[in-house]
């Protein structure tokens, strides 16, 4: 499985993506500068968390027009798997890959912490090896991660099981005491209609190495290998 | 020519900062204040006498690039 992770200036979980994925055997995983055009090749495209473009006018909005995302978009189409993370989630919304938005969280402050996260569905290609209702240990680190979407938005995400990752306590209950930043039903990550596009707001890349207090980020990776061999085997 | 594009949180969107802003308001012996809104201001000034042949390209700037129509709405002023 060859993986591109997208680099953009202001980018700084390029590298931690690029080596949590060089953990799994069979794995390649290349740093793509936002300038290049073409994705051709590239079984999985990955936008790492960070500041691209520090932030500026909004988190992702700049970003967005980088020459590469046209290459984004068209593999997007093709159905290749295309995961966001963080600033990758909000950058996904803001070229309208993914619905809603990412605000200015709640509290007005910028949450980095271990926290619980509940998988809501398994029937994708990120979250395949999970079981629903698995609570998985993961970090979040933002400032603005309270996603929203329109009441019609919402109702069709919940009605295409697009939902994927909630923010939940310990023991799996998704409370608003669990939410950090005030998202919307406590969604922490959504898929697309044609579920090949993920954002999440938490770090699963973070947690892929005891070494770095956790191994809980690697089932989504896997599922993500696991989808491609199966979809690869099948063509 | 200039342009002036005020952007604006939705009425109905939670805006934290102008929600603590009017807190800091009231700290600070204003009384009555029942909302603060916090947008940007933005001011472009470009190339060019004729207003009319850029409105167009403009809005879609700012639906594009300046706002986000999910949460915000934007105002575009063209001054000269």
């Amino acid at each position: 499985m060859k993986v591109a992770v997208i680099q953009f200036p202001g980018s700084n979980c390029d590298t931690d993506c690029q080596a949590a994925l060089l953990f799994f055997p069979g794995v390649t995983a290349e740093i793509v500068w936002h300038k290049e055009t073409s994705l051709a090749g590239y079984d999985v495209i990955v936008l790492p968390g960070g500041f691209s473009y520090g932030d500026y006018l909004r988190c992702g909005s700049i970003a967005r027009f980088s020459p590469i995302m046209a290459a984004v978009r068209l593999a997007a189409s093709t159905g290749v798997l295309v995961l966001g993370i963080c600033n990758g989630f909000q950058i996904l919304c803001e070229a309208g890959l993914l619905p809603g938005t990412l605000m200015r969280n709640r509290d007005l402050l910028f949450r980095c912490e271990t926290l619980h996260l509940r998988v809501e569905n398994n029937d994708s290609p990120f979250t395949s090896v999970l079981h629903q209702g698995q609570v998985l240990e993961i970090p979040i680190a933002h400032g603005e991660g309270r996603y929203f979407a329109d009441a019609e938005t919402l109702q069709a995400l919940k009605a295409n099981n697009q939902v994927l990752v909630r923010y939940c306590d310990a023991s799996g209950n998704v409370s608003a005491a669990a939410n950090p930043n005030g998202s919307l039903e406590n969604i922490a990550g959504i898929c697309s209609h044609g579920r090949n596009v993920f954002g999440l707001m938490p770090h699963p890349e973070r947690v892929c190495d005891l070494i770095l207090g956790g191994t809980d980020g690697r089932g989504i990776f896997q599922s993500m290998i696991d989808w491609m061999a199966a979809h690869k085997s099948n063509n | 020519m200039k342009a002036v594009v005020t952007v604006m949180p939705k009425p109905a969107i939670l805006d934290p900062a102008g929600v603590a802003t009017a807190r800091a308001m009231e700290h600070l012996g204003l009384k009555g204040v029942h909302s603060v809104r916090i947008g940007k201001s933005i001011e472009i000034e470009i190339d060019g006498a004729d207003p009319s042949s850029l409105t167009e390209q403009l809005h879609e700037i700012c639906h594009d690039l300046l706002s986000n129509p999910v949460v915000e709405d934007y105002k575009l002023e063209i001054l000269s």
